[in-house]
């Protein structure tokens, strides 16, 4: 005998099942019964959603204004706030200062020496933890300089120091608001779901459209994308603060002031620094995107010899943005734990205790000075720099001569085996009955509500006349996301059982999470050239670390009562994992399969690069034609399909914990 | 014994006070005058605190005892209002504390109030000095004055020459004295100490214990102790109020706790407890004045007073606070107390 809910859950296996074999043969069906407009969405029926999406947005520009305070004005605003401390550490770093305008301008103080930035982050990493990381940090600028990619890398980091501190310091002040008023944490806790969900791309366009082509419309979304996780972890980092703490600090009789400032955010000062940490990490990882809307620097030079197909140029770069985000990450954690950990006051004068500032004050004078009569001191001389890029360009000549054959044979196998089919499902599945198949699954997973949900976005997509690209979208993320569960659940659960295999792997983990996400992109390039197998291998990359952490972190946190009853009950390894490890971590399983294709959908903006048609491609043109609405409409397509596949499985995952026991 | 006649004025008291968690207590509670333990569960509500009153003298140490969850941590930050309670009225020094404002309640806390934690609740980022000055910076007392005074409280708990140090790098007993530092620094009226030697080892505990007396011998706080530890209760204690479930079932002094316990639960915390070291000499004392030798006090712990008893092959006189002999002790009746392990009468 079988229950009804057992029922009912085979009804939908065998129901997926079936759209899966109709998408295969969608195509025949079709013409077999001569209705094309079950596989391709009725072109009378699409709302023109980018037309008006359009129209509002220059009505926004153009017209809107509260009294006499126009929309624009807002912008120009906030514009004119984030340019003017930008374009002071863009001079710092890169440009020098300079007076007048156009062929008057007169060089007043160049830009801070290559030997005094390099000192500074020195002294930096010794201060914050040792001579070890001091030289680390050190190594890292002088590639930079060595290998020609110092200006590059100065631009880049003026924004970065920029972004880093807005990004954290509102992070901060929001998730304080989330915290002392349950109305910031009413407004902000969906507006934060959402926008973990919503991949860049979707604002890219809108941005644009506000701000203009240009550095500010990069900081704006680099901030935007790297703010959230900060509130979050304010207000996690707040709540967590030990309760005896927080009635300490009100019967000391401080202000509400007080106890924010004084009490709560320094005893979780160290909680709060991975939050800062994180927008560090993020804000890297935009380099490259943020380019696409006006930010220079190295995002712009990857991105240029992306197009170009330089790949040895666009290697050269990506190296130098991952060397300046080791060292930034490995700094900034290092000053995270410097936190916690005062020193006891020492006495002397202001130089005898300040001794690193002392000497990179009078190193940067020094260069200021003399930099006068020996240009050396102040730039790195061009023609002592090393290029890599012909090395880089030799090499992908040499593999390609010598291997071409095998990397073509992989390529095509899984092209045919694996890519095509999965292709051709997804375009064959005529949209009525995929749309009926989510609502489905959505009312098994969570309800009406979540059946209306998908209901309605699905619907939405197919009307805005996106349905085939939207298709596109999910098979190459489907395949991409399926392989990084292949390859990364099995290595997750290795690393939880075995101690030498878990270091390792973690390690390979940790070098992926700190490369900016771009970077995959330039030596899949090289070997297998643009379309759909190379940007598969790109975003399995990206996306496999979540696979691989949460199945370690499922399969690590599994009771040891459970383990020992199984022992003692006589099971053998294998069927310990088999009916006990994995079962108990199915519900953080399925989690890290729900950030695998949050990150999935994120690297989107790559397949567009390399030419496939889907989403991604449509917010790319969408971009270098600055159409609004188009751009907007393909973007919320990208959400929505987030946000269904992001509902769906954090419902699963919590079905699966109650069925465990592990939640009411 | 102390007579509930001569009562000193209240420093702190309260009555009738309520804390009930859950949906809709407020109109729960304004709606019954009394609810009972069944009415609270049949409301899904829990009774944290429950129709509690007590007065608390000026000058003593008033101990709540009670297991883990029988709402005495609740209690006192009801007391303290750290919690709103769902009802009742606290006074102190004659101020309707649930009616201060926030700026009124801010003043009182930060010189009439100090309080100590079970897990010290130290500052981390802090050093030994800068947590005990805080409470100072917080009224932004200048620094010269509210260093001097921070480090007159850290000799004054034993923590001399430790002032650079972090909470991290001290043991527990020590972290709990920068906690105690860090309470008197104001020179409050009132001190609360939630389990402030709970989480100390058991020799830690003692020395703690006998420290906190002396520093109160010095002092003269008027004490609220919250612990689990009958053991301490009596040796710190003038009256014990005794929680169960929220409730408050019997307040009196250590004595009158052994000897007439209200209900079968107080018998059964106290009976573990050596008689010896709850009873004073005043307990056993009989009215004839035949003693001969050195007087014993009448308030003098029998435990404390055996041997000396024992010693003596006559009962020993008893005298009252100011000398006056008042009765005789005999070794009969002392060891008839330290020998028997049931009740006494
Ligand atoms: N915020 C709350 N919400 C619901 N119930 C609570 C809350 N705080 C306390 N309680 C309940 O109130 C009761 C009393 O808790 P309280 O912390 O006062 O006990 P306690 O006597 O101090 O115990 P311990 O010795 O463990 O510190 C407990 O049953 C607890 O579950
Ligand atoms: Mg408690």
């Amino acid at each position: 005998m079988k229950t009804r809910g057992e029922r009912q859950t085979l009804f939908v296996w065998m129901l997926i099942i079936a759209t899966i074999i109709i998408g295969y043969y969608g195509r025949d069906l079709a013409k077999l019964l001569d209705a094309r407009w079950l596989i391709k969405f009725p072109s009378a029926w699409v709302i023109r959603f980018n037309v008006e999406i359009s129209a509002a947005m220059k009505w926004l520009v153009e017209d809107a204004a509260i009294g006499p305070i126009s929309f624009t004005d807002v912008t120009r605003g906030i514009a004119w706030l984030i340019e003017q401390p930008y374009q002071l550490s863009l001079a710092l770093l890169a440009d020098g200062f300079i007076v007048g305008q156009g062929a008057e301008a007169v060089p007043v103080l160049p830009a801070i020496s290559w030997i005094v930035v390099t000192t500074a982050v020195i002294a930096l990493g010794q201060y914050c933890r040792d001579w070890g990381l001091a030289a680390l940090v050190g190594a890292c600028f002088l590639y930079l300089a060595v290998f020609g990619q110092w200006d590059s890398a100065m631009v880049t980091l003026a924004s970065v120091i920029i972004a880093v501190p807005i990004g954290a310091g509102g992070g901060l002040l929001l998730g304080i608001w989330a915290y002392r008023h349950p109305v910031g944490e009413r407004i902000l806790s969906p507006i934060l779901d959402l926008m973990q969900t919503i991949p860049i791309f979707a604002y890219l366009v809108p941005i644009l459209f506000m701000f203009g082509f240009g550095p500010v419309s990069a900081l704006v979304a680099t901030i935007i994308y790297a703010t959230p996780p900060m509130v979050r972890i304010t207000t996690l980092a707040l709540k967590s603060v030990d309760p005896e703490i927080l009635d300490f600090g009100r019967m000391v009789g401080t202000t509400r002031r007080q106890l924010t400032w004084r009490v709560l955010v320094p005893s979780s000062s160290q909680t709060l620094m991975v939050g800062v940490n994180q927008v560090i990490m993020l804000t890297l990882n935009m380099v490259i995107i943020a380019s696409m809307i006006g930010a220079g620097g190295l995002g712009f030079d990857v991105l240029a010899a992306l197009r170009r197909l330089d790949i040895g140029a666009g290697f050269e770069a990506g190296i130098a943005i991952v060397v300046l985000a080791i060292a930034v990450d490995r700094l900034s954690q290092a000053f995270a734990e410097r936190i916690g950990h005062i020193d006891r006051p020492v006495t002397g004068s202001w130089v005898s205790r300040h001794k690193r500032t002392t000497l990179v004050g009078v190193l940067l004078l020094l260069t200021w000075v003399l930099g006068q009569f020996s240009p050396l001191l102040l730039k790195y001389p061009e023609s002592q720099t090393i290029t890599t890029g012909v090395f880089w360009n030799d090499t992908v000549k040499y593999l390609n001569v010598n291997y071409f054959d095998a990397l073509e044979a992989l390529k095509i196998f899984f092209l045919t085996w694996f890519l095509l089919p999965i292709k051709k499902v997804m375009l064959g599945i005529p949209w009525p009955l995929a749309i009926v198949l989510l609502s489905l699954l959505g009312w098994r997973a969570g309800g009406w509500k979540l059946a209306l949900l998908c209901l309605g976005l699905s619907g939405l997509i197919a009307v805005s006349g996106l349905w085939a690209k939207a298709m596109v979208t999910v098979y190459l993320c489907g395949a991409s996301v399926i392989l990084a569960t292949v390859i990364g659940i099995p290595l997750g659960v290795l690393a939880a059982l075995n101690r030498h295999a878990g270091t390792a792997i973690n390690l390979f983990i940790d070098t992926l999470q700190t490369l900016p996400s771009f970077v995959y992109l330039i030596p899949v390039v090289m070997l297998f050239r643009v379309g759909d197998f190379t940007a598969m291998i790109a975003i399995v990359l990206y996306a496999l670390a979540p696979a691989v952490r949460y199945a370690a972190h499922g399969v690590r946190s599994v009771s040891k009562d459970l383990i020992e009853a199984g022992q003692v009950s006589g099971c053998t390894r294998w069927q310990l994992l088999r009916h006990i490890r994995l079962p108990m971590a199915l519900p953080q399983i399925l989690l890290g399969l729900n950030q695998t294709i949050m990150l999935a959908l994120s690297m989107l903006v790559i397949t567009a690069l390399v030419g496939t048609r889907d989403l991604g491609q449509e917010v790319y043109i969408a971009l270098t034609k600055a159409d609004t609405g188009r751009g907007l409409v393909a973007g919320l397509a990208i959400a929505f399909i987030a946000i269904i596949a992001d509902r769906l499985l954090k419902a699963g995952a919590r079905n699966a914990r109650i069925r465990f026991g592990l939640e009411s | 014994m102390r007579s509930s006649s001569m009562k000193p004025k209240a420093k702190l008291s309260c009555s009738d006070v309520w804390k009930l968690y859950g949906a809709d207590s407020e109109t729960f509670l304004k709606n019954r005058a009394s609810p009972g333990g069944e009415d609270l569960e049949r409301a899904g509500l829990v009774g944290a605190v429950r129709n509690v009153s007590l007065d608390i003298s000026e000058g003593e140490i008033f101990v709540i005892m009670g297991l883990s969850g029988s709402g005495k941590s609740t209690l006192v930050r009801c007391l303290s209002r750290l919690i709103e309670p769902t009802g009742g009225e606290v006074l102190f020094d004659g101020v309707d504390l649930l009616r201060a404002s926030e700026r009124e309640l801010i003043e009182i806390r930060r010189h009439k109030m100090g309080m100590v934690f079970q897990h010290f609740a130290l500052l981390p980022h802090l050093s030994v000095l800068q947590n005990v000055m805080f409470p100072l910076t917080v009224q932004a007392v200048g620094k010269v004055e509210a260093e001097e005074k921070a480090r007159d409280v850290v000799e004054l708990v034993g923590l001399k020459g430790r002032e650079g140090n972090f909470p991290r790098e001290l043991s527990g007993g020590q972290q709990q004295r920068v906690g105690i530092a860090r309470s008197l620094v104001t020179e409050p009226d009132l001190w609360f100490l939630d389990e402030p030697f709970s989480a100390l080892d058991p020799l830690i505990r003692r020395e703690m214990q006998d420290e906190f007396l002396s520093l109160q011998a010095r002092l003269h706080k008027t004490i609220v102790f919250i612990t689990h530890d009958f053991d301490e209760a009596v040796r710190l204690a003038d009256r014990i109020a005794i929680m169960k479930d929220g409730e408050v079932i019997q307040i009196a002094t250590p004595e009158v706790l052994v000897m007439n316990p209200a209900t079968d639960y107080v018998a059964e915390f106290t009976r573990h407890i050596p008689r010896s070291k709850v009873l004073t000499v005043a307990g056993l004392m009989k009215p004839e004045l035949k003693g001969k030798g050195v007087p014993v006090a009448a308030s003098d712990r029998i435990s404390n007073v055996a041997k000396h008893i024992i010693a003596s092959d006559e009962p020993l006189p008893v005298a009252d606070e100011t000398g006056r002999i008042i009765g005789s002790v005999d070794r009969v009746t002392v060891a008839g107390t330290l020998f028997e392990s049931g009740k006494t009468q």
